[in-house]
């Protein structure tokens, strides 16, 4: 009874293989890594995980330095991110006069449409020297005691590709902080200051009650934007495949390695290993977009419900 | 045929929830025909039945007859695409296309009705159409204005004449008037009566007064039981039904 | 207690100018990075940059236009590809989508839309140069149109369903087939925001630079044809930057400013759109 015209029913399946594709290029991506990656993993197996050794002359691969790298790099960018995002979400809804609040968030938003390689170029022209002479020369020579300041400083550095992968994921996390600080309701805001509250200790209490896991939600998925961030990074974090403990030092990171070796990779063994960096990789940001998702939606849920 | 649509013990559920319970009635053909009974009483949902809108409905479903030209529409052999041709239907809010002009929102049933028609006759139809909707005059220099940048009167008037001019043979309305204001209600009103000449026509209302002002035949909905149906005058002046007298006289609904 | 309320108040002053600031430091760079795009980039702008093929190292001059070209052949094969395939499998979604099958699909979406763009290379690689045995304008395509479909899938499921069922409802009672509504009707009713998702997804895809390192190569000449290393200006861009030379520097920003250009130009477009739509 439902009238189905086998044109109708001829459409949908035409949309429904359209769909399926698209299922079928992602089932397709993971498993094209997966058998490129077999060689390396038949090598080197788990140990490839945690080896410091990366010598493809020897074709001798180990992840260690550029997982380290890739951890390490997005770590700094969150702590520069996370209160700088979540600080302007707040200004943006609680306090930004009318005027500024749309000028403020576009502005904002403009930011995540700048093209990686730009904010590589402008890394390594501007951000570098300042960083360089400004702050890491100065830190390591008061402070190079502290082993995690300790120099010689020569520019590219975890510090700089933390610096400049804060700026680029921090877009992401503000857009998603401010919506999970209109999930407040306003009721909740209300009695704070009817109760003879600040401003600032409603959004103290408010936040602390509503959205510090909204919040780590949104932090987590700016740690999958910077996890897998490519361009800027390989030009400011120095590219070496080593593990040094001062963040002024160079790094490598997972998504550099792959940038810069490539091309270059001529055993089937060295191209393995480099897939399998991507394999790696895409599982981590997998795991951490699903994580941030999770989070939000559980965030969504009781805000529907009104908790 | 003295009967546009015949209607034979038809029941209509929601899942588990009966929504319509054993109505039978004729309707009769270059009539109106008003339904009319308090919120929820299921006349809304019957008119639906009567073009197959609910068919796309997850949940819904039928028994009973609607015999349209004697034949049953709830059979396998009826299209429900050809049929609802045939059976027009105006809604309660005015829903002409956003995106298109309005001369594109009349001649857009047409256009994709399989038929096809050189731009002259596709003019000659729009025009023809809007005039029966009254809409002609206040319309032919802008016929390439959006359709939703009209009043909502003139809104659902365009929607009137574009469900004319596929050229149905009945024209479902579900309270039209709902969301307009009195002088625009006033416009409408008046188009039904002319257009009863032509089309039969069934209109769901809860508006008594309208009921009155419009209607030849008016059938009374309790919780989806069809309580008596009968000439306008008779319904208003002498009804059968303790309830209906009840309804009309204010005493609830 | 005066001076506990003193020191609320106070509390409450230094927080807000915090969150001020903060906020300011936010777009800072914004406003650092234009300025040395506009400042730098200006030195190397003439008209023959958007004329000429790059001129070798020493040689003043030169300009990039194998490289605008190179970009548009590369997302104009991706999105040729793309858009057809995203925005059927956005309306199954939007129009049939319930079920398990549905959700897997979404679910792929969502995954595609959070990989990295440099995987997308290996992709484009594993798929294309490697049987081939060679770089070209297919392998990027291929690599860009991962990134690019399942953002416009998302788009065109979201503004189909922005379709009120009231406009499906009335094409119907028309008598109008369901498939023509759909195509004709409800995807008519939401183009704009479909464009839109189909412009931004384009402003994303021009400027990624990662997924064409190792599928089009880049090219110091004019393509000779699509199953070839092309040049793009990301890539010229990033050689440009990573060279040694100073005068490659001043056409790195020049790169970059004509690269912000387009991907601008192109998201305003659809925020055009956007604003048409409303």
């Amino acid at each position: 009874m439902r009238g189905d015209n086998p044109k109708d029913v001829l459409f949908e399946k035409a949309t429904a293989v359209f769909a399926f594709g698209v299922l079928f290029l992602a089932v397709l991506l993971f498993a094209l890594l997966v058998r490129e990656s077999v060689p390396a993993i038949r090598k080197f197996g788990a140990a490839f995980l945690v080896t410091k050794t990366w010598d493809p002359v020897a074709e001798n691969f180990g992840a260690l330095p550029f997982i380290y790298g890739t951890l390490v790099s997005s770590f700094i960018a969150l702590l520069i991110a996370v209160p700088l995002a979540v600080g302007s979400a707040i200004f943006i809804n609680e306090f930004a006069p009318e005027w500024l609040k749309n000028p403020v968030s576009f502005l904002a938003e403009l930011l995540a449409a700048i093209p990686s390689v730009i904010y590589g170029l402008w890394g390594i022209f501007v951000l570098v020297p300042v960083l360089r002479d400004l702050l890491m020369k100065p830190a390591a020579h008061y402070l190079g005691w502290i082993p995690l300041f300790k120099g010689p400083v020569y520019g590219p550095s975890m510090l700089a590709a933390g610096v400049l992968l804060s700026i680029m994921i921090i877009p992401f996390i503000l857009s998603v902080s401010r919506e999970v600080l209109a999930t407040v309701p306003r009721l909740q805001k209300e009695a704070v200051l009817s109760l003879g509250g600040t401003h600032w200790e409603m959004i103290r209490i408010v936040i602390g009650q509503h959205c510090i896991p909204g919040i780590f939600g949104a932090t987590v998925l700016g740690l999958g934007r910077a996890l897998g961030e490519t361009m800027a990074v390989t030009m400011v974090i120095g590219n070496r495949p080593e593990i040094f403990f001062s963040i002024f030092q160079p790094g490598y990171s997972m998504a550099a390695v792959i940038a810069n070796e490539f091309t270059e990779a001529t055993g089937q063994l060295y191209l393995s290993a480099l897939v399998e960096i991507g394999l790696v990789l895409f599982l981590i940001t997998f795991v951490a977009n699903l994580a941030a998702k999770g989070i939000l939606n559980t965030m969504v849920a009781r805000a529907g419900r009104g908790l | 045929m003295e009967n546009a649509l015949q209607v034979k013990d038809l029941c209509a559920w929601f899942g588990d929830h009966q929504v319509l319970k054993n109505i039978t009635m004729d309707i009769r053909r270059n009539s109106v025909t008003s339904v009319m009974g308090p919120s929820g009483c299921g006349k809304s949902t019957f008119i639906r039945c009567l073009n197959r809108m609910h068919d796309l409905t997850p949940g819904f479903r039928v028994a009973g007859d609607v015999l349209f030209d004697g034949r049953n529409i709830y059979s396998e052999k009826i299209d429900p695409v050809l049929l609802r041709r045939k059976v027009g239907m105006v809604f309660q809010q005015p829903n002409p296309f956003p995106r298109m002009s309005a001369f594109e929102n009349v001649a857009v049933g047409l256009k994709f009705n399989g038929k096809k028609r050189s731009r002259a006759e596709m003019a000659e139809t729009v025009e023809k159409s809007l005039r029966m909707a009254a809409l002609w005059d206040e319309l032919k220099d802008h016929l390439g204005r959006p359709g939703s940048s009209l009043s909502g009167g003139q809104q659902q008037r365009l929607c009137i004449a574009r469900a004319l001019a596929v050229e149905p043979e009945v024209l479902l309305m579900d309270e039209p008037c709902s969301a307009l204001d009195p002088m625009s209600t006033a416009k409408i009103e008046e188009l039904i009566e002319d257009l009863s000449d032509k089309y039969t026509i069934v209109v769901v209302t809860h508006n008594m007064q309208q009921a009155g002002r419009i209607s030849d035949y008016v059938a009374f909905f309790l919780l989806g039981d069809l309580i008596e149906m009968d000439k306008a005058a008779k319904i208003f002046t002498n009804p059968a039904d303790k309830r209906t007298e009840e309804y009309i006289t204010g005493r609830f609904g | 207690m005066e001076s506990i309320a003193f020191r609320r108040r106070a509390a409450d002053r230094v927080t807000r100018g915090l969150f001020a600031l903060s906020a300011f430091v936010v777009i800072l760079p914004l406003f650092l990075i234009f300025f040395d795009l506009l400042w730098k980039g200006a030195r190397e702008l003439k008209w023959t940059l958007l004329t000429d093929l790059p001129h070798p190292v020493g040689e003043p001059g030169g300009g990039i236009a194998n490289g605008i070209l190179g970009t548009l052949s590369i997302a104009g094969l991706a999105m040729a590809g793309g858009i057809p395939m995203a925005v059927m499998a956005g309306i199954y979604l939007a129009e049939y989508g319930r079920g398990k099958f549905a959700s897997a699909v979404r679910f792929a979406v969502d995954t595609l839309t959070g990989v990295p763009s440099i995987i997308m290379g290996i992709f484009g690689y594993v798929l294309w140069v490697l049987p081939m045995k060679r770089f070209s304008a297919w392998a990027a395509a291929a690599s860009l149109a991962m990134i690019f479909i399942p953002i416009v899938v998302r788009t065109t499921e979201e503004m189909l369903k922005t379709v009120p069922a009231s406009v499906r409802e009335a094409a119907l009672a028309l008598g109008i087939e369901r498939w023509k509504t759909t195509l004709f009707i409800t995807v008519r009713t939401a183009t704009a925001g479909i464009v839109t998702g189909i412009l931004l997804a384009m402003a994303r895809i021009i400027g990624e630079t990662a997924p064409l390192l190792f599928t089009a190569l880049g090219n110091q000449f004019w393509q000779s044809g699509l199953d070839q290393p092309i040049a793009a200006i990301p890539l010229q861009v990033f050689n440009y930057a990573i060279s040694p030379y100073d005068d490659w520097h001043d056409k790195a920003w020049a790169g970059a400013l004509v690269l912000i250009g387009m991907v601008l130009a192109i998201s305003g477009g659809a925020r055009y759109f956007t604003r048409v739509r409303k």
